[in-house]
């Protein structure tokens, strides 16, 4: 490439037109694939594109590098279409050393863009991936895939040899060198990476030169460099208009509890202990003590359940959030909430279990345990967003359940919905269903466990509120006088009244809304973040012309009022789940249909082609 | 919330008695519990602070000392076993308007509530703890507590326990607790005052009632209750007042030998070489803490009482500046702040 070449190259290049496409970043821990994922999906959603996201992380902070283990990704699909998923198969990866190329490529098209560094191809890196010899000098690399070396590192000293920087310095912006070039094959503005380049060095103008410089070189060894033959175009989507907002799930819960303070003007206390993938919700709510939001990192997940329920009794919203492990501490704070018929909301971000199992990767295997992991009778409202933009409502939703029935709720959100983001479509929180908070102060006909015979949830008094002085606890209590009871008869009657309370819920869901036809050969029924995978499958089928509709669960307990209904509607129903078969089971018990369902549990998102493959195998070739 | 903080203040506080802080409910604990003596001791406390009773509230765990709460006519919550100070704890980040008493007991706060008991204290939540210690589990019908002494016989150590016990006090002051004390049930006059110190102390107050439980566990304190070995063996602890105590005809002086204290006859101690006590030396206070029978005396009162950060003070000053500095938080603001895109209606 040489300077002259310049004005003119690019000009003579193809540019195509696509629908879609997957594009996976990969390297090491260190190599900032996350932050360079993150920046082309931002220049994806401001070139207009609809976007799904998945960030793939060691659980180590800086796993060894160059090892198979320590491999960091980030794989985003963007499109002119709705996209419902981060995608299955790659039309283009980068691999920024030996290590990455070994994990990722299997998921490579044949006939992918396969961008690698070729410096990172070194003795060292080779050996730690175990590659007995350069896999780059194999003509089979070159045969199957559209491969471009590029010396991502030589090129980056090259752009940056005159600044005041180590060489370590300089070598860790290469990811921005791989941005550049990925950002012009895609046809990507470059100008959002810019701005943030601009404020995140806004102290450290030597760095923000080296990134701009970087970026730029990538960017125009893209358009210089005779190794690219063509470039993409994706247009702009068809979304409904309004502003919008990249979004990840973890925020959106965390933004859910401040609307929800805002709308009840009732402080929000969210106890928690940090655990992978749950920790960026307290950080994001410790941000914002302008809403009232009260965080408490407590010693353990025991405190932070019971902190938030002690918030409760003081008649605040009681928050806490964590993982499948922290969940099964919380287990008997939570019965306590049940017995002693306080409003608390927990979040479990699900991930790959059992024990510690796979910290950053996600599961939805934790239903049985949010529906039944407590001992004893111990009915608990449980619902479950679908998308990353869904965790705001569904956090809303779970405030407004909890204050208004007096009832923990669980959400079950995980890792895949926690981090990864969608182009959002901001709302108006005008628009969002009143939070009614009323906490008795009229002391004539006063008991602790009277109930609204509408909603069977018992008065919320705050202490300090004259006259209405009482004492609750985990001992059974007598109905309506909250006196401790070893009644037999009043026992029951207490089991069955927490269990109707529950049920009573089902007030609030609104008529399940079906992708397709009321009636006909199969529903697909998911829950949680299986949405978009589901969804993709099910259009493609349709489109192909079967019979197919799915539903997406966000109410788990209780159920729909009209899924009973709704299932029998059609002859067959299979239910995808990142688990051995969970609400397949529910279903099952509920309704004694003859649901089936298809499971795989790799601690990755279900991949659409294979729900696809389900959904046809089931049909049985008649379509 | 900031309701009741207003209403609180403008109200005066009416003229309790006793009485008005006994619950409707009947005392369930065994007859000749030390547990009976506690409550009215507090009962009759509650007047003396100067504050509405519907501003107070009791929290307990589980144990014979956690039914507490069901017997005082203020708020209550028997909670689950240990878990009491982070109750407590959330329930003053919710409400720092309200009086809060932790009520609890050696199994139920040093042992399965050991941690919880452990960050109460250093963190420094304004509250008061009231820990009854009668060095058994009596609710579970007599296995050893973790104050039980090495070698104790119950129905779960037939051969006699294996493990050393915990010193409440010790405890306490390693944690970073503000005030440390401690009385004795049947020693009414003693539990009002020192209850009264640690009710009004700001921070985490920590009190431990040496409490008899006259069925598993009868006379484990006899060495400070009958009265000669009381009298004998028990050194009151006040402010500024050297230690000393024993019979008139016996008195006796702890003091500081090198590093190390020992007991002497007071008459051979020179008053310049008493040691007095300052309940402000957390120093002294710790090593008063391990002072116990046959080589030394039984140290009653105020160990320590200091000042420092309180956790939710720090916690809502944090609130108050962010909104004082930046205004209460929008949420229609907070959404389309930083980094948004249009999308058109023409585009589409």
């Amino acid at each position: 490439m040489s300077e002259t070449a310049a004005p003119a190259a690019g000009v003579g290049k193809i540019r195509k037109g696509l629908e879609r496409a997957v594009i996976r970043f990969a390297g090491d821990s260190g190599d900032g694939m996350q932050l360079t994922g993150e920046q082309f999906t931002t220049e994806s959603a401001w070139a207009g594109n609809d976007i799904a996201t998945l960030p793939n992380f060691p659980a180590e902070i800086r796993a060894p590098a160059g090892t198979l283990f320590g491999v960091s990704s980030f794989q985003l699909q963007f499109g002119s279409q709705r996209v419902y998923t981060p995608g299955d198969r790659l039309d283009c990866l980068v691999a920024m050393n030996p290590a990455a190329l070994k994990v990722h490529l299997r998921d490579l098209k044949t006939g992918g863009l396969l961008i690698v560094n070729t410096s990172a191809f070194d003795k060292r890196n080779l050996d730690k991936a175990g590659y007995p010899s350069n896999p780059l000098d194999d003509a089979t690399l070159a045969e199957r895939y559209r491969l471009h070396k590029v010396d991502m590192t030589g090129l980056t000293l090259e752009a940056i040899k005159d600044l005041a920087l180590d060489t370590k310095e300089k070598d860790r912006t290469k990811n921005f060198f791989a941005l550049g070039v990925v950002s012009w094959i895609y046809t990507r503005p470059l100008e959002p990476t810019l701005e943030w380049i601009g404020k995140r060095f806004a102290k450290n103008p030597a760095y923000a030169e080296a990134n701009t410089r970087v970026l730029k070189a990538g960017h125009a060894f893209g358009e210089t460099a005779e190794i690219f033959a063509e470039h993409y175009t994706v247009e702009p989507a068809e979304m409904p208009p309004g502003l919008y907002r990249a979004m990840t799930g973890n925020r959106a819960l965390a933004w859910g509890l401040l609307a929800a303070a805002e709308r009840s003007k009732v402080p929000v206390v969210y106890g928690a202990y940090p655990i992978t993938p749950a920790s960026s919700v307290l950080e994001e709510l410790a941000i914002h003590k302008r809403f009232r939001i009260r965080t408490i990192q407590a010693e353990d997940e025991i405190a932070a359940v019971t902190a938030a329920i002690g918030a409760a009794f003081g008649g605040a919203i009681g928050v806490t959030g964590s993982s499948g492990p922290g969940i099964a501490l919380k287990g008997e704070g939570i019965g306590l909430a049940v017995t002693a018929e306080l409003p608390l909301v927990i979040f479990n971000i699900q991930r790959a279990g059992p024990s510690t199992g796979m910290p950053t990767k996600t599961e939805q295997a934790d239903l049985m345990q949010a529906l039944y992991g407590r001992n004893s009778e111990s009915p608990v409202v449980v619902i479950a967003p679908a998308t990353p933009g869904d965790c705001f409502y569904i956090a809303y939703e779970a405030v407004r359940i909890a204050a208004k029935y007096m009832v923990p709720v669980i959400v079950l959100s995980d890792g895949f919905l926690a981090n990864g983001s969608e182009p959002w479509l901001i709302p108006d929180p005008a628009t969002l269903p009143p939070i009614e908070i009323n906490y008795r102060t009229e002391r004539e006909g006063f008991f602790p466990y009277l109930r609204d015979p509408a909603t069977l949830a018992r008065p919320w008094v705050r202490p300090g509120t004259p006259g209405l002085e009482h004492r609750i606890g985990g001992l059974e209590k007598q109905d309506v006088t909250g006196n401790i009871s070893y009644d037999a008869e009043n026992h029951d009657h207490m089991v069955r009244t927490r269990a109707e309370k529950v049920r009573r819920v089902a007030q609030e869901i609104p008529p399940t809304s079906i992708n397709g036809p009321a009636t006909g050969d199969l529903l697909v029924v998911g829950w949680g973040g299986t949405y978009g995978s589901i969804t993709a499958a099910v259009e493609q089928a349709q489109a192909e012309g079967k019979s197919v509709a799915s539903i997406h669960l966000r109410h788990l307990n209780p159920l729909p009022p009209d899924l009973g209904h709704i299932l029998r509607e059609y002859r067959k129903v299979l239910v995808p789940e990142i688990n051995l078969g969970q609400l397949v089971r529910v279903l099952r018990a509920e309704y004694l249909v003859d649901a089936v369902g298809f499971n795989r549990v790799r601690g990755l998102p279900l991949a659409s082609d294979e729900i696809r493959e389900a959904i046809d195998q089931l049909l049985g070739g008649r379509a | 919330m900031s309701a009741t903080e207003a209403g609180a203040a403008a109200a005066p506080t009416p003229k309790y008695t006793k009485k008005d802080f006994e619950s409707d409910q009947d005392v369930r604990w065994c007859p000749g519990c030390g547990d009976y003596a506690i409550l009215a001791a507090v009962q009759k406390t509650m007047p003396d602070l100067g504050i509405p009773k519907e501003d107070i509230v009791f929290i307990s765990g589980i144990g014979c000392s956690s039914r507490f709460p069901y017997y005082m006519n203020t708020y209550g919550f028997h909670t689950i076993h240990g878990r009491a100070p982070a109750i407590a704890t959330g329930l003053r980040v919710a409400r720092p308007d309200l009086k809060v008493f932790v009520v609890t007991g050696d199994g139920d706060g040093l042992s399965i509530g050991g941690n919880h008991m452990l960050h109460i204290l250093r963190r420094n939540v304004n509250l008061t703890i009231l820990l009854f210690n009668n060095r058994i589990y009596g609710l579970t019908k007599g296995q050893y507590s973790p104050t039980s002494e090495l070698g104790k016989v119950t129905k779960s150590t037939p051969l006699g326990s294996a493990d050393r016990p915990i010193n409440p006090l010790a405890f306490a002051l390693g944690c970073g607790a503000t005030f440390v004390g401690r009385t004795i049930d049947r020693d009414v006059r003693h539990m009002e005052e020192i209850l009264k110190r640690a009710a009004n102390h700001k921070g985490t107050a920590f009190l431990e009632i040496l409490q008899n439980c006259n069925v598993y566990n009868d006379k484990v304190w006899n060495v400070v209750y009958e009265k000669e070995s009381k009298l004998a063996h028990e050194l009151r602890l006040q402010h500024g007042k050297p230690l000393l105590f024993g019979p008139p005809d016996d008195r006796r002086a702890v003091v500081m030998d090198g590093v190390t204290p020992k007991v002497m006859p007071a008459k051979d101690v020179p008053e310049s070489a008493l040691w007095v006590h300052d309940e402000a030396n957390v120093n002294t206070a710790k090593m008063l803490a391990d002072l116990w029978t046959p080589d030394f005396p039984v140290p009653t009162g105020v160990f320590s009482a200091v000042d420092a950060p309180v956790y939710e003070d720090i916690l809502l000053d944090q609130e108050r500046r962010a909104i004082s500095e930046r205004g209460p938080g929008e949420i229609a603001k907070l959404l389309t702040s930083g980094d948004t895109w249009k999308i058109s209606a023409e585009a589409s």
